[in-house]
């Protein structure tokens, strides 16, 4: 495992891992359907400011 | 059986430092040796007055809230602390004469310059990042923080490490790394502070009620994970006597350079943009009372941000032994960084739509906004300084530092200021703020202060490069360095001067929240029960 092995594998296939992960996160993200889901998400912050949910308010 | 534990550990621990502190080789380790071991000492006497006390009540149904009005506190402490030791040695560069001849070698420039820069990035940034994180994470969560008295000891622990690192800067121990002077044992510490950060953190999110990880979390999370990993591979030193504070690097010559800069660049991504970017991403949301413009982008801009950042470290390097493919991948990857960057710069002001009318009455939301705005406009100038060509002629000036301070003071100073604006009110249960005009003052002497620091710095640093490379007819340099430093002395003091206003509203936001504590009423229909913290 000289320096020489590493550059080629981080040029090449690490490379294109890295590349079609962050592709199918974006894709992942603008999957049909996620709308509603990121809309919850994104109401996470004004649930639960003053304390934690107990069992019963726990959203699975 | 775990008091005495706790006393046998504390008692060894300050048996230990007595001797390291005896044997020591300088004078910064045995100050330190001393350090260490009065705060065992006082744990020690601390815990054997505590022997009989019955084990503290964990209530699983509220926050854990008093480590973060600590927090809140230190903060502001160590704010008002860093902006007064950056003014004094801006007046420092204007007038030399301030370099005390009776404070050689503990207070001229050399050694309070690091002081200043860790105060403000490590003790004020850093303990808003402890404290906002731990905030944010139960609140979106929906859980108490895991660990119990765990987060104490982040917190302490962590303020130990700034205590540490300051006094060695003063006494002259230093690894001379920028942004990670400290030597090899107040890393180790903090190496064991951060692993129990992590670990109350990754704990609390494992046991959220919300099935979804909000994304400031993420935020958090890469910032705290990768801070892990950056301190301890630039930190890989041997120690030249277990009595004393120097090491060696393992490291040397390019590989040492290139992974100072990997460490350096990374601690201004995940330190300076992606912690306070978690700050952002639940701050500005919950001040403008309206959900994040788009939770896509958000994801977006988190994997993007993360995957870019780590790269741009080489550009540092431009014009050095550093290979030529290394530094122009650092710099094909600072400018893709520009996306991501105004992706959530986008995101963050756009979360304001239909609602800037804010703007006009809530002082809070301003300061994040324009915070946001300084947050875009140093991450353009960044990637553009980036480019070799133009890195040639601000590489060496004060162009940089004035690009620093306007992500420092305006992005990272701006957005903390709002977040406590935010905070104490709430932490402290008070109905509002002492004063929001004095918000608004703080605002106004900040965002001067700011232009004037970045303008001088501007106009100076261009014409600190221009004279540097300026040849004669016959291809001599025509100025000499002294020549340089002559020229740039009235941009000195206009520098000093837009640090005093910021210090000054610095200043007035310590007053207003010390009066929101003291002089505000109490919300009414406050719980009857308050965490016996």
């Amino acid at each position: 495992m000289d320096y020489h092995i590493l550059r080629e594998i981080a040029d090449s296939w690490a490379l294109l891992v890295l590349f079609l992960f962050f592709i199918g996160v974006v894709a992942w993200a603008f999957r049909p359907g996620s709308r509603k889901i990121h809309e919850d998400s994104a109401s996470i912050p004004f649930r639960n400011e003053d304390k934690p949910a107990d069992a019963q308010e726990a959203r699975q | 059986m775990w008091n005495t534990v706790k006393l046998v550990v504390f008692g060894l621990v300050a048996l230990a430092a007595a001797i390291a502190a005896n044997y020591g080789r300088d004078l910064a380790y045995q100050v330190h040796a001393l350090i260490f071991m009065a705060v065992a000492a006082g744990l020690f006497i601390w815990s054997l007055r505590h022997w009989d006390d019955p084990p503290a009540e964990i209530n699983q149904a509220e926050y854990m809230d008093g480590v973060i009005r600590a927090g809140a506190i230190a903060t502001a402490f160590w704010g008002a602390v860093g902006f007064l030791v950056g003014v004094f040695i801006a007046f420092q560069l204007a007038f030399p004469v301030l370099n005390f001849e009776w404070a050689q070698g503990y207070a001229n420039f050399g050694r309070l310059r690091p002081l200043h820069t860790s105060a403000v990035i490590f003790a004020f940034g850093g303990n808003a990042l402890l404290c906002t994180s731990f905030y944010v994470v139960q609140r979106t969560s929906a859980a108490r923080l895991f660990g119990g008295n765990l987060a104490w000891f982040v917190f302490w622990g962590y303020n130990l490490f700034i205590v540490l690192a300051a006094t060695g800067y003063l006494l002259g121990a230093t690894q001379s790394k920028e942004y990670a002077e400290p030597e090899w044992y107040v890393d180790l510490w903090l190496t064991i502070v951060w692993v129990a950060y992590l670990a109350v953190f990754l704990g609390t999110i494992l046991k959220r009620k919300e099935p979804h990880i909000y994304v400031a979390n993420w935020f958090y999370l890469s910032f705290i994970v990768t801070i892990a990993m950056l301190h301890i591979v630039n930190n890989i030193s041997i120690p030249v006597s277990i009595f004393g504070s120097k090491s060696v690097q393992v490291f040397a010559g390019v590989q040492d350079a290139m992974t100072q800069w990997w460490y350096g660049h990374n601690a201004v991504g995940f330190f300076l943009t992606a912690g306070f970017l978690g700050m952002m991403y639940y701050f500005v949301p919950k001040q403008a009372e309206r959900p994040i413009y788009s939770y896509k982008l958000s994801i977006v801009h988190f994997w993007a941000l993360i995957f870019l950042y780590i790269w741009a470290g080489p550009h540092h390097l431009h014009y050095t032994a550093l290979p030529d493919w290394a530094s122009t991948l650092g710099m094909v990857f600072s400018i893709v960084l520009w996306m991501p960057s105004w992706g959530g710069m986008i995101n963050g002001l756009m979360t304001l739509s239909g609602a800037w009318d804010k703007l006009r009455t809530d002082p809070i939301i301003r300061m994040m906004v324009i915070s946001i705005g300084f947050y875009g406009m140093s991450t353009f100038e960044g990637p553009m300084m980036s480019i070799r060509a133009v890195n040639s002629l601000s590489h060496y000036t004060d162009w940089t530092i004035g690009h620093v301070h306007s992500g420092a003071l305006g992005w990272n100073g701006m957005i903390t200021f709002g977040a406590l604006y935010f905070l104490v009110p709430r932490l402290w249960n008070r109905e509002r703020l002492y004063s929001l005009s004095m918000v608004s003052w703080h605002f106004w002497l900040a965002t001067i202060g700011i232009v004037l620091y970045a303008a001088s710095m501007w106009v100076t640093g261009i014409m600190e490069g221009l004279m540097w490379r300026e040849v004669d007819a016959q291809g001599f340099l025509v100025n000499s360095f002294a020549d340089t430093v002559a020229a740039k002395f009235p941009m000195y003091v206009v520098r000093a001067l837009g640090g005093v206003l910021y210090l000054t509203g610095a200043l007035i936001m310590c007053y207003n929240l010390w009066m929101t504590v003291r002089a505000q009423p109490k919300i009414s229909d406050e719980p009857a029960m308050v965490p016996a913290e």
